[in-house]
């Protein structure tokens, strides 16, 4: 038994965290925000080129290192704390799961040695205008088969998916319905009747697009009717991922709310003192701290593929969740007016809180699944 | 990181799953996991298989070898506590004396005094309990007021603890007491050891809310030990009353995790035969504690893991008791919304109600196992350091913020 990360993967973190320090202070993340693509090119080309991070899990057979989800969630977490805006959670941990989970021998070959040299931007489409996470919640219906397939409808809250050069559908054959008849389909970017709009997003440190869809053409990626449950499993590789990152931003504003609470002074003392301030930090880094256990545990969970994913997948993505979101709303209350302004960091994180929980599912949303998990 | 038992871990998990297999019968195995905290049932059967489980020095797990112990590793402690709760085996009874004090007086004992406290510890012929609190000295410890003072070679002792668990039970008491008479705070304190069965200790039963009486007033008139029965130096018993917190604090309640995720199944079970499962707001409150108790694991893990690795509990450790206290808080509540109106309701007893609460409080107050749970959690918040002072704790030494101005 031992729940603690090897030297390695330590000094994983400590290059990451160095490179985000340097490559995505709050300047550079105000600067992003506020363009359309969201994300700096060179900078994408620096992370695969510098650190490896974009090839960090696939296998070496498809041009990757070979790495686990332990390391992913690593490089995650401190992206969350840097509030990164980049294409990388949806290019590895939505679409490059996706592609290892259904396609092909031939068809990971193709597509993941481009993603692993950071020369491919991805993107998974599977959420629709009705918002929702679950199996009925796809309705976009694909027709034919193999390497004649024909897409019609429209996908919403896309991450990415304006700057995508490879986009993964999910779609349903005709006819069918819940978890049955579901497929992935692979869409290039700039395709023939494919309407890519860049949405302005609440939390701008995400972008998100609508895609719409008239008559575009599309290959099958692997079996186009088994794919519920790589699809499923890809949702939990991407919520054990997500819970990663989330864990950076709230160990990020309990430190901001820490470091505050002991230099602003009111009724001359340290607002720190007082145990209504001293008490929701406490209550943080509990919460905090034990969002790392469950998403750690997780990390591991998925690295191991072993049959407790589903289980905890949930429990990290549902307790994460509400901690990050917590610490977030936390982290203004305890600044005061300064951190209710456009100018403090506070919000960024705030935003990017709130829009995490609701991606992939929000805390009510898995409890659900969890239930029907563990048998309840 | 690695979850995976490995080939020793593996063969010390047969030798205890093999060891319950053999020896957890007939009495021992009709009681289950009933007795506990609020609820004595089956004392002496309790004793018995505790007898047993000294025996074969599964009681003593951690102690160094040559002081009858296992030395067994935090892996190996980990394995045991999990194959005790699932094999359901009876609660055990030692936790002051094994749990507690133990710890401290191989931290802060000498030889002499291990060897002469350890094997009664272990063969179950000594119980312990724990003398800090008194009416003016509760969260504020370091106002404890009960006298120490040396008449020869002996110590006499006068003063009130109170809240004393099973101090009707215990032989021994491990017992804050000021040995320097003109001393304040932290200062002039001594860690005495206080053999129970004498003229000048009396006992006196508290009934709790639950209907029983696990907690007693204990009153010292010129009560005696000897001089040498002082853990540590005299005049430093703030230091190892303060070890012994740490330990209350951090491992002893690690095992704690598996029998709050059994009472959780057994929430679980019922919602499902009295079909509120199927109630959506329950089944958030479930799945909840579900994610609750299984990340109560996962921080146990990691914490012991540091510890492993850098040899210290850490302040840390009161990030777990302020966890485990309120999950299981909420549980109590969310049992008695499982329970539905069946929750108001006393089962009429079976015989074998409360040992104590029986005389002084209301006849046959037999709480069933989720009352007791909803009852006695509350006081989890209270005891061994509350819920306020956890957070003050972990504000000002983990997180180092100001203290508070006198
Ligand atoms: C079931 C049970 C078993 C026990 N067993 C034992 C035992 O075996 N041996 C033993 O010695 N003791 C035992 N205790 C006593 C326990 O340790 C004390 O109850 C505890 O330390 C609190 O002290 P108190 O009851 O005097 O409450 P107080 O200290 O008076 O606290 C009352 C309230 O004030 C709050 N408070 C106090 N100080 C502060 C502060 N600085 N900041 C914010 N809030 C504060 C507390 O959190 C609490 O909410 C037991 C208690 C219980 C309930």
């Amino acid at each position: 038994m031992n729940f603690a990360f090897t030297e390695e993967q330590d000094q994983l973190r400590d290059a990451v965290r160095r490179f985000m320090e340097t490559k995505s202070d709050e300047k550079e993340v105000r600067r992003l925000m506020e363009t359309a693509e969201g994300y700096d090119p060179e900078l994408w080309a620096q992370m695969a080129n510098e650190l490896g991070l974009q090839s960090l899990h696939i296998p070496e057979a498809y041009g990757g290192q070979g790495f686990t989800f332990i390391e992913l969630g690593i490089v995650l977490e401190e992206m969350g704390r840097a509030l990164l805006c980049s294409p990388y959670f949806s290019t590895v941990g939505l679409a490059t799961n996706a592609i290892l989970n259904a396609g092909t021998e031939e068809q990971k070959s193709a597509l993941l040695p481009g993603i692993a040299a950071g020369e491919t931007i991805a993107a998974l489409a599977f959420t629709e205008p009705n918002g929702r996470w679950d199996a009925s919640g796809i309705t976009m219906e694909a027709k034919g088969s193999g390497d004649a397939v024909t897409l019609d409808g429209t996908k919403m809250y896309v991450i990415d998916g304006h700057i995508a050069n490879t986009i993964v559908v999910v779609a349903r054959q005709a006819g069918s319905s819940g978890e049955d008849g579901i497929g992935f389909y692979v869409v290039d970017g700039d395709a023939a009747g494919l309407t890519r709009t860049a949405l302005t997003t609440m939390d701008q440190t995400r972008k998100q697009a609508k895609l719409e869809f008239a008559g575009v053409k599309a290959t099958s990626l692997g079996d186009s009717d088994t794919g519920w449950t790589a699809l499923s499993k890809t949702l939990d590789q991407a919520a054990v991922c997500l819970a990663n990152e989330m864990v950076g931003g709230a160990q990020k504003v309990l430190e901001m709310s820490v470091e505050y609470a002991k230099v602003r002074v009111q009724f001359g003392r340290p607002i720190g003192s007082f145990q209504a301030i001293k008490h929701k930090c406490a209550d943080m880094l509990l919460e905090v701290e034990s969002a790392k256990s469950a998403a750690y545990y997780a990390a591991w969970a998925a690295a191991e593929d072993n049959d407790e994913l589903p289980v905890v997948a949930s429990l990290a993505k549902a307790y994460c969740s509400d901690a990050y979101f917590h610490a977030t709303a936390e982290n203004i209350q305890i600044h005061g007016g300064i951190g209710f302004t456009w100018e403090h960091p506070a919000h960024l994180y705030f935003k990017r809180a709130k829009s995490s929980e609701i991606l992939l599912g929000d805390a009510t949303y898995h409890r659900e699944l969890l239930a029907q998990r563990i048998g309840i | 990181m690695d979850f995976i038992d490995s080939p020793t871990e593996a063969a010390f998990r047969t030798e205890i799953k093999d060891w319950l297999n053999e020896n957890l019968k007939g009495d021992f195995a009709e009681l289950g996991g009933r007795g506990g905290p609020a609820d004595e049932h089956g004392w002496d059967i309790r004793i018995e298989w505790e007898k047993l489980l000294g025996k074969d020095r599964w009681l003593g797990l951690t102690w160094p070898v040559e002081y009858g112990g296992r030395n067994a590793s935090f892996s190996e402690q980990i394995i045991f506590s999990e194959e005790y709760a699932l094999a359901n085996a009876p609660a055990r009874v030692s936790f002051f004396g094994e749990g507690l004090f133990a710890p401290t007086l191989l931290a802060y004992g000498t030889d002499e005094q291990k060897r002469r406290f350890l094997p009664k510890i272990q063969s179950v012929e000594e119980l312990w309990c724990q003398g800090y609190s008194e009416p003016d000295a509760g969260s504020d410890l370091a106002n404890v007021k009960t006298k120490g003072a040396l008449d020869g070679d002996q110590w006499v002792v006068n003063g009130q603890k109170v809240w004393t668990t099973l101090a009707h039970r215990a032989q021994w008491c491990f017992c804050i007491t000021r040995t320097d008479p003109d001393s304040q705070g932290h200062q002039g304190l001594s860690y005495l050891l206080i053999p129970m069965d004498q003229p000048g200790v009396e006992v006196r039963p508290l009934v709790q809310m639950t209907g029983t009486a696990e907690f007693n007033e204990v009153f010292f008139a010129d009560a005696r030990t000897d001089a040498t029965n002082v853990l540590g130096a005299v005049g430093d018993g703030w230091k190892v009353a303060m070890a012994t917190l740490g330990f209350e604090r951090g491992t002893a309640f690690l095992s704690q995790q598996l029998a709050f995720a059994r009472e959780l199944e057994e929430i679980i079970a019922l919602a499902q035969a009295n079909e509120v499962a199927a109630d959506p707001v329950i089944r958030q409150e479930l799945a909840d504690s579900y994610v609750g108790v299984q990340i109560m694991k996962y921080n146990g893990l990691r914490m012991l893991t540091s510890l492993v690795k850098s040899g210290v509990l850490g302040p840390e450790a009161s990030i777990g008791k302020l966890y485990w206290s309120n999950w299981h808080r909420t549980l109590g509540e969310r049992a008695m919304r499982v329970m539905g109106s069946a929750a108001t309701l006393i089962e009429p007893t079976k015989g074998d109600g409360p040992s104590i609460g029986q005389e002084s409080g209301p006849r046959a107050y037999d709480l069933n196992e989720l009352q007791r749970i909803f009852m006695f959690s509350r006081s989890e918040t209270i005891y061994a350091g509350s819920s306020e002072i956890q957070r003050n704790i972990i504000g000002e030494r983990v997180l180092g913020l100001p203290r508070e101005p006198k």
